[in-house]
Order: C-alpha cells, then structure tokens, then sequence
C-alpha cells in the first residue's frame, strides 16, 4: 500500500515540547506537552507522557493516578441496552426520586474503577422513569449521562478552526470576543495567502497572528505592529508552527510609526531597545545596565585602592558582550521590520484589538499598496461607522462595508431536525474595503453618506451574499 | 497577476477588475489594441492600462473615471459569468477555516460549477497544495479549465469530467479536505472517505434543503465519520449613513428653562444641531432585504484509519 509512506508518521506523532490541543466533547484546551506535567482539564487532572509517541487524534482515557491509557477501539453500536421504551411522558412525574444512586454512590463505584460505560448502565439500570421514556428521551438521557460520566480525551494538533473555536468558548475576553466565523471572514476579506505582505495589529492575544501566518504558511512576511513594550504572541505559539515560519514574523512599535512615516526613524537609538523588547529580558537589561555603569564607576573608584576580583570582572564583561549582542539583534530586527514598512506596498492589513480602530486604521493604511484589501475588527459598530465616515472624507479606499456574520447551528437527526436551542448573539462587527491610488475623487461617494431615497435595487441583494 | 499572486504592473493578457463606482464592477481581459467600452467611455488597453499600477485610476473618453483593480477570488466571485448557482464569500471563508484550507493542503471538490469556491481554494493552497475538482457537465469542465489557464493557476488544478457518485474524484488516500456540492451528497461519501488520507482529514458538504442535510448527517454516520457539525452563516451589511431627525415642539416652556435643553441633551459628542428643530444623527441600518438563505454547511472529521 504505497500511499501509507505519503503520511509522514513522524509528522503525525505527538513529542515533547509539542503543542497539542485537547478535547473534551466541545471542550478545547491547548497545551504544551512537557514531561511529568501535570495537566489540568475539564475537572480532571493528568500527565501527558503516556501519550508521546502516539499518533495525533488518538483518543485516552484517564487512569486513576493521572496517568493516560489509550482507548480501546469503539464498539460498534455501544452495549447500553434499551428495550424497553414508552409512547410519551404523560405519566412521568419528575419528583427527583427516580435515580436511586446517590452522589456518594456514584462516587464509590467511580473509586471502584468503573469505567464512564459502565457507570451510565448503573444509572440507566437504577432509574425507574428510564423504561417508561420515549426512545427520543433514553437517548437524549444517554448522551448526556454520558457526557458527564465518560471521561476521554483526544489529542489534536492547533489549528485555527480549535484555536479559535477554544478561545471564543474559553476565554472570549481575552480575543475581544471574536467568533470564529467572523475570523473566517477576516482571513478571506483580507485574501491573506503565501507570499505576502500582511500588517497586522491585534490584541486578541495571538490568534489573529497565528491564524494569519497558518494562512501564509511560511511564506511572505507578516509584519506585527505592537502599541507599548512588546509583542503577545501566547496565543500564536499555540499553533505549533515551525521554526521557519518564525523566520517570515517581524514586529515594529506603533510608537515609532510616525518617525517612520516622516523619514526621520534613528535605528541606532539604544533606548529604544530597550522599549521595543518589554520582555522580562529587556527591563532587567536595563537595569543591569546601569547597574553595570554604576559598578563600572565604583570599580573605577575603587581600583584606585583595591584591585577589583577578576572572576567578578569577566562575568561584568560578559554580560556586557551578551547585552550589546542582544541589542544588536534588536537594532537588527526593527531595521528589517522597517525596511518591509517603508516601501509603503503592503499587500494587506488586518486590525483586530481593543483600541479605538479609527486612528489606527488611518495610521496604517499609509504602508499599505494601492488595490489591495484591508480588514479592521472591532467589536462594536460605533467606532467602525467612524472608520467608514472617515475613509469616505478622505478617499483613498473603496468598497467599503460594515458587516457582521450571523451564526446558527442544528442538531441533525431523525425527526429530531432542528436549530440549536442556544445561540451566539453575536461575534463582532467589521470594516472592509480595497485600497486605491491616492489621489481619488470624493465627489463620486460623498452624496452616498446621506439618507439615500428609499429604493430597492435588486442586484444588491445578491452582491451582497 | 495572478489569482494566487499579487503583481504591481498591469501586463498583457492579465485579468483585471474595472471598479465603475458602487457595487459596480466588471473583468476584462488585457490586450494591446484592444477597446472596453464603459459608461464612462472607451478605455484603451494599450495606452490606459498596460504598464500602470493596479490601482491607479484611469480616465475613460467621456471624461469620467474608473479603478482599475487587481484580481482576488472574491472580486472573481461578484464578478465571474455564472453558469450553475455560486457560493459567496460568506460561505467560503467559512469553508476554508473550518476545512483547515491553508498553503500545501491537498483538497477534493464536486461540482466544480462556476469556480467561485474552487478560486479560493487555489488562493489559499498555492504555491505547494493541490485542488482535484470534478464536474460531470463536459462544456462547464471545459470551461473551468480554460479559466484556470487564464487565470494562470493551471499548476495548481485539475479538472475532471465525472460524476463523483459514481467514480469519484479520480485519485485515493491523498486529500486533506473534501468538499461537496452536489444534489446527493450522501452518495458520495464513500468516495470521499477513499479520497481522504489515511491519516485522516475534513469533510464539508453543502446543501440548500434541510432533507439533504439529514440524508447526508446519517451517511457520514454510517461511514465512521466524527464531529458532524451543521451549521449556516448569514452576512449581513450594514449601510452606514447620516439621518436628521427631526425634534418635537411642545411650545414654550412654562418654567422659562431653555427649550434648546431638550435639543443639547440628545445631541450627540461632534454632530452639530441645525437651530433646535432637528438633531443629526451618524448611523447605519440595515438593507431592506437581505439574503436569507444559501444553504447548510455539515462539516465533519474523518479519523485515523
């Protein structure tokens, strides 16, 4: 079978040092395996080390101890016997004594060791209402005894679609409650595609980044515009890419924009080192180097009378060495960055953050080449009716449009089709359009930012798809 | 140009989009000597448009003005000659995120259609992946291949002229993601399970009528597949503008308090009031109709084998 050599074994196998998604259900968390870490999840805690090796997309169950134990192969048609069903509930009183199993019972048959199976046929057996449910209903209480009592998880590789689903389900604050459909349209508005030229400028810790490089895939360049001390890049690292890829990601301060922009940007400015890195790394550079300016004084002082521990003096000197090469590197990295910016041809740009969009956008559209797509997130409509109204005045962009995606799910079954009970009320709101040359008129759109006369052109509704 | 590469320069036989004003564009193919009429007159390509810069404006014979844009697979989507009912960019996107679309996949599609979603797909794919579509109608095969070579992402495709429940996609074990829009998705799953490495991989079948969806739901089902996920997603747009509304006279007050006390407490931060009679207000509402329906998205996954 020649076509199980393409499936490059080593690619599909989880290591150490990978970062892995794990599901639960519809529950995702991403992680990074580490030895003999303890990992929590979805109220269960464990250690990840039993699963390196394996394949991605294996499925585990968790011992009692934490370790994990891969999952037999399924069943077909699982052994939860239902024989007997009843017509409707017209005789089902729910009293809250129709399940015989305490919690404390359950609790001893899961210290027993059960497994979540056999722990839901003990519920079903210990019911009195089961037999008289309908068979709608026996599944129904199935699949969520089942939920809560079957404890698997898979391990999957980051992809945007887990990340981004993670995020809004986890920790939508954190994305400025960017809904996955929404980052969808962001990806695609902005045609973002190997081998080009994006800027981006997020605060949704990462994942707009990362999903925009997962687009790129390590070809091009992506350029990320910071505000204050430096990069988030969290949520990126949770893709898992490549190192290569990290060789095409560039970041340039918002704070040295103008500068840019004017011509007058000095990349051999040392405090600026210092203000572009914000790492941990950078602050305690600084303060060791004026620590080591002060040492320098006082040994100075002091060689006058004691000669100062040469170990102490090559450890200084190191440090110093260290310094100047890291801050070499970072003069290195912002004059890379700027020589992307400032040839103003940009392919794309992407803003997705929790600052006001408007100045923003106007700051950055300047880097950005003429006939060429743009996309800013916002999630709020107000600010970006501000975009727009200002784009309009000044020209410049077309095809502008403000527009939000509605989402719905459905439970497909026999007779049992239907939209989701619960919904998303809504996953942001965005600004698109294309970039033209400069000089463009205003007269042709200005008339359109008032009440038009109430029409309805019927091409637009299919334009609008 | 190309659709999966951008360029600066406009050059022969390049395919660009003349954007006339709102939701007004048209393609047209660049040939020396060649003549486009619009409404705003003639452009010529040889002097207009060869060798200027996507995006600059050129100015036709009337005197009036036009954009000149690059191609992407979303301006081909609101602009291509339809031959069968398209998928809109709404849809698209979703499909390319929740497919996990991205540069080297290797992605199965039928019908092949009009090729609104199979350009996106190349974009997303290119320079390394690979797009295997198939279309049973001969001339819409025929013709999609003739796009594509325009178009100049040939590499990246091949067409095939079959019908997919029956035969399939024409290859096995090597598709990251299978995409369906045909009328009877669930006779095609088998062969979208065969086409799929066997490492696994995404599904996504398309369908406008929720019975198709439940044919489909229990074909993957029966067919080992996980995940099974149905879903729609609806644009919708917002027109921004400027309203004037105007404000009530309820007479002068008894108390001599100021009536322009009603007008500056709903006069918004920046907008100016015109005397006290009407307060304008920058908004956006939405359109009278809007699109309602295109169809239900089911995804699932297919596992390891």
């Amino acid at each position: 079978m020649a076509e199980c050599v393409n499936d490059s074994d080593a690619e599909g196998r989880i290591s150490y040092g990978d970062y892995v998604v794990l599901k639960r259900g519809d529950v995702f968390k991403s992680v990074q395996v580490e030895n003999k870490k303890k990992v929590v999840f979805e109220k269960q805690w464990f250690f990840l080390d039993n699963a390196v090796g394996q394949l991605y997309g294996t499925r585990f169950e968790i011992e009692a101890g934490g370790s994990l134990k891969l999952k037999a192969a399924k069943h077909s048609g699982d052994s939860l016997d239902s024989k007997e069903a009843g017509q409707d509930n017209r005789h089902i009183v729910d009293d809250g004594r129709s399940q015989k199993l305490s919690r404390d019972d359950i609790e001893t048959l899961k210290e027993q060791g059960l497994k979540g199976q056999e722990i839901v046929q003990q519920l079903i057996d210990n019911s009195t209402t089961f037999k008289d449910k309908t068979e709608f209903a026996q599944e129904k209480y199935i699949k969520k005894k089942k939920k809560k009592y079957e404890s698997d998880i898979t391990i999957l590789k980051p992809s945007t679609r887990l990340l981004a689903m993670m995020y809004h389900g986890r920790e939508p604050g954190k994305i400025c409650h960017l809904r996955y459909d929404t980052l969808a349209q962001i990806l695609t508005l902005g045609n973002i595609h190997a081998g080009s030229k994006i800027i981006v400028f997020e605060t949704c810790a990462g994942l707009v980044l990362g999903s925009v490089m997962e687009r790129m895939g390590g070809y091009g360049s992506v350029i990320q515009m910071y505000p204050g001390g430096g990069p988030t890049r969290a949520g990126m690292e949770s893709f898992g890419f490549p190192s290569h890829f990290h060789e095409t990601l560039h970041e340039f301060p918002l704070c040295k924009v103008n500068a840019l922009l004017a011509g007058t940007l000095d990349l051999s400015e040392k405090d600026a080192d210092s203000q572009a890195t914000g790492s941990g790394n950078g602050r305690s550079e600084s303060s060791q180097e004026t620590s080591g300016v002060s040492e320098e004084k006082n040994s100075e002082h002091q060689s006058m009378e004691v000669s100062v521990d040469p170990q102490e003096e090559m450890r200084r000197a190191e440090r110093e060495r260290l310094r100047e090469q890291r801050m070499e590197e970072k003069r290195k990295k912002l004059a890379s960055a700027a020589a992307l910016l400032e040839g103003r041809n940009a392919d794309g740009l992407v803003i997705a953050s929790r600052f006001h969009p408007c100045p923003v956008l106007m700051g950055l559209l300047k880097f950005v080449a003429p006939s060429r797509p743009f996309v800013v997130y916002c999630q709020y409509r107000e600010p970006l009716i501000e975009c727009y109204t200002k784009l309009r005045e000044q020209g410049g962009a077309i095809s502008l449009r403000l527009t939000d995606s509605w989402l719905r799910h459905y439970q497909v079954l026999p007779n049992r089709t239907h939209p989701v009970l619960l919904m998303s009320g809504g996953g942001g709101y965005l600004l698109s359009g294309t970039t033209v040359a400069a000089d463009a008129a205003k007269a042709r759109n200005q008339h359109k930012s008032e009440e038009p006369v109430a029409s309805f052109v019927p091409e637009s509704v299919s334009k609008v798809l | 140009m190309s659709f999966v590469e951008y360029s600066e320069i406009i050059q022969e036989g390049d395919v660009v989009i003349i954007f006339l004003g709102h939701e007004s564009m048209m393609p047209i193919k660049v040939q020396s000597g060649a003549q486009t009429q619009t409404r705003y007159g003639v452009i010529r390509h040889s002097s207009d448009l060869i060798g200027q810069r996507f995006g600059s404006k050129v100015t036709c014979s009337k005197g009036g003005w036009v954009y000149v844009l690059h191609p992407t697979p979303e301006l081909w989507t609101v602009n291509l000659p339809h031959r069968t009912q398209i998928l809109y960019t709404t849809d698209i996107a979703n499909i390319t995120l929740l497919l996990e679309l991205k540069p080297g996949s290797v992605v199965c599609e039928s019908g092949t259609g009009s090729g609104s979603l199979s350009h996106s797909i190349l974009r997303t794919v290119a320079p390394t992946g690979h797009l295997h579509t198939v279309e049973f109608h001969a001339q819409r095969a025929e013709k999609a291949v003739q796009e594509f070579k325009e178009h100049k992402v040939s590499h990246l495709v091949t067409v095939r002229n079959l019908d997919v429940c029956k035969d399939g996609f024409g290859i096995t074990g090597i598709a990251d993601a299978v995409f369906l829009d045909i009328p009877s998705p669930w006779e095609a799953i088998t062969h979208a399970k065969s086409a799929m490495k066997r490492k696994g991989g995404r599904l996504c079948s398309f369908s406008p009528c929720i019975e198709q969806v439940q044919r489909t739901c229990e074909a993957l089902l029966d067919h080992g597949f996980e995940e099974i996920c149905t879903l729609e997603v609806l644009l919708r747009v917002h027109d921004v503008r400027t309203v004037t509304l105007p404000l009530p006279d309820f007479g002068p007050e008894e108390d001599s308090a100021d009536s322009s006390q009603v007008a500056s407490d709903l006069s918004q931060d920046e907008v100016p009031n015109i005397g006290n009679t009407s307060v304008i207000c920058r908004t956006a509402t939405p359109p009278r109709e809007m699109a309602g329906h295109t169809g239900y998205l089911t995804f699932a996954t297919k596992p390891r084998d």
